[in-house]
């Protein structure tokens, strides 16, 4: 979730990730930061895999699980302003996301679309679930079965980011994809 | 006939002494002048138990309407009147009060029995005199009764005080709020809760018959759209649907509820029959399609969709017929509600950073815009179609509810100080 981690923080953002993944960022730093840009070295590459892999840099995160998946994939892509193409600098996380997810065939995602407050409760929750269904339709073109992803819509419900203006709404504009099973636990 | 029809919807009672005179008041207000000077009316406390409590509830309802100036009791000069008894005009006269309610309480029986009289005072001639009836747990109500008869009186509208919100109650800054569902009367008194926040809540509507709500839940799991009945406590799902399901609302008749289905990505409008759970599916468009809502007869459902690129409001028959766009000016429009009435459909609009609440007439002209602030949303009518109540939130991400008559004129919040969203007013209650 954050793009260079050094170990420190790396181990504090895991430690929380195990009780909260979906704020573990936002939860560990007073004032997040929200990357929208790959992890560097994070994205494994995507030709066949035979299991186990080789172990990527996991620092602290055990290989497969969930806290692997946020710290050294990225389990969050942001969007444009009442847009649910994915961008550019989305592509290379979901690729990730793609590789990590066929490496472990047994992990299901719950993808979470979400909206910032910029615009009605109705229209952001089909908003939202644009985005998600943007990201699921993603991960399948790049080989992850769709038997293992579901979708839902927060619309702006869930906001990451407390608070008002251009640079909190963009925060919030995202799509996460929550780990709901199958994942290495320890 | 209009004695009887009140008469008629009230819970008990008799009319004592209606006008002998013709009913012909020289006083009038004059509801569709945006320009209205308030009337100013005098409404001394009650005799008899919570004799001043229902005067004061009466006082602010007529006030918050904007249509009518209480006047200070401070400067009432005559005292004590007893209903059965002409008042002395020219006393109340000389402090310019154009109307006059007084009343009298007393308790029979362990039942609270309010008569009371409206006045004109220039004509020295009686407009109104009525008895209600009910218990001393009830007196509010029968305070907002009287200023239905009080307001339909004087403005040849009926009212809209007896009336109820379902809304949502919020706690919890933004990204932490808790939602629960909860309902009080028109003026933020007794407000109660229906869910216990442990889920997020959105978008109660009241059926015609004010007894029944229809709201979404958005669980851990999924979505559901549930019917709730207030009377029985009896809370049920709308059913299974493959997507995401939202944004319900019930036909004028409470026989049908409209709400969109999110399919693989892509929001369509249904409507289900109540009486035999059949669905049909109305739209079938790539866009968003979402905010269904009836005309009041029930005839055509105005809809948003951005199949032109951007949020606009739609008008298409009940059986998804003919759909058309009926907005068309700058910026991008959302939640369309049909008026009561069939005179406007009421929005919230974007332009630039702000939104607004507006009102336009159901072929897209007269487009009208009331508020202006950093998120105003999701209006609902006063079942007379005269204001409208929504949430406005400020950058703190703290939202209240408000209330904007139909010509803009008198914005207020509402007296609820707490938190809440997505506000419903119910119909006139039975």
């Amino acid at each position: 979730m954050v793009s260079i981690p050094d170990r420190k923080t790396a181990l504090r953002i895991a430690l929380v990730a195990a009780a909260a993944a979906s704020m573990a960022a936002c939860a560990s730093h007073p004032k997040p930061s929200y990357p929208t840009t790959p992890p560097p070295s994070a994205a494994p590459p995507a030709g066949p895999q035979t299991a186990p892999p080789p172990a990527p840099v996991t620092q602290g995160a055990v290989p497969g699980s969930e806290q692997d998946f946020v710290i050294n994939v990225g389990d969050r892509v942001y969007f444009d302003f009442d847009k649910f193409d994915i961008r550019a600098d989305a592509q290379p996380i979901l690729d990730a996301q793609a590789a990590w997810l066929t490496r472990y065939p047994a992990v299901t995602v719950r993808i979470e679309g979400n909206c910032d407050e910029r615009g009605t409760r109705e229209y952001n929750l089909a908003l939202g679930a644009r985005r998600a269904n943007a990201v699921r339709d993603y991960l399948v073109s790049h080989g992850v079965s769709s038997s293992r992803i579901t979708t839902i819509s927060y619309g702006k419900e869930k906001p990451i980011d407390p608070g008002s203006g251009e640079e909190a709404d963009q925060h919030n504009r995202n799509a996460h994809s929550a780990i709901t099973g199958g994942a290495a636990t320890r | 006939m209009r004695l009887m029809s009140l008469f008629l919807a009230l819970f008990a009672v008799f009319a004592v002494a209606s006008a002998a005179a013709p009913a012909w008041a020289e006083i009038e207000v004059n509801v569709n002048r945006g320009d209205v000077q308030p009337l100013p009316i005098a409404i001394p406390a009650f005799g008899g138990p919570q004799g001043a409590d229902i005067a004061g509830v009466i006082s602010a309802n007529l006030q918050r309407s904007g249509l009518f100036r209480p006047l200070d009791p401070a400067s009432f000069v005559e005292h004590d009147l007893d209903p059965a008894v002409q008042p002395r005009f020219p006393l109340w006269k000389q402090i310019n009060a154009q109307a006059l309610l007084n009343g009298q309480v007393v308790v029979e029986d362990g039942r609270l029995k309010v008569a009371f009289r409206l006045w004109d005072v220039n004509a020295e001639q009686q407009l109104l005199g009525l008895e209600f009836t009910s218990t001393p747990d009830n007196w509010r109500r029968i305070a907002h009764k009287i200023s239905d008869a009080v307001y339909e009186r004087l403005t040849g509208e009926k009212g809209y005080f007896d009336t109820r919100v379902v809304f949502v109650a919020e706690s919890g800054g933004r990204g932490a709020k808790v939602k629960r569902l909860a309902i009080m009367d028109q003026d933020g008194a007794n407000p109660s809760y229906l869910t216990d926040g442990s889920f997020i809540v959105m978008t109660p509507r009241f059926s015609s018959t004010s007894q029944e709500i229809t709201y979404m839940a958005l669980r851990p799991d999924g979505s559901s759209v549930y019917l709730f009945n207030l009377e029985t406590g009896r809370r049920e799902s709308l059913g299974q649907f493959p997507g995401m399901v939202f944004a319900p609302r019930f036909s004028p008749d409470g026989s049908r509820v409209a709400f969109s289905v999110e399919r693989a990505g892509n929001s369509d409008i249904y409507v289900m029959d109540l009486r035999n759970r059949s669905t049909v599916r109305l739209t079938s468009d790539p866009a968003i399609d979402t905010s269904p809502s009836f005309s009041p007869d029930g005839r055509s459902i105005t809809f948003n969709s951005d199949r032109s690129g951007s949020p606009q409001l739609y008008v298409m028959g009940a059986d998804g017929s003919n759909p058309h766009r009926i907005s068309f000016g700058q910026g991008r429009y959302t939640t369309p509600v049909w008026s009561p009435t069939g005179e406007y459909i009421a929005f919230t609009k974007q332009t630039g950073g702000e939104f607004h609440i507006g009102v336009m007439k159901p072929d897209g002209s007269d487009e009208r815009i009331l508020t202006s602030s950093y998120l105003d949303e999701g209006p609902t009518w006063a079942p007379n179609g005269r204001v409208l109540m929504f949430a406005r939130e400020g950058a703190d991400g703290r939202s209240r509810l408000w209330t904007v008559d139909v010509t803009g004129r008198i914005l207020q919040p509402v007296p609820y100080p707490l938190s809440g969203s997505d506000p419903a007013w119910s119909p006139l209650l039975q």
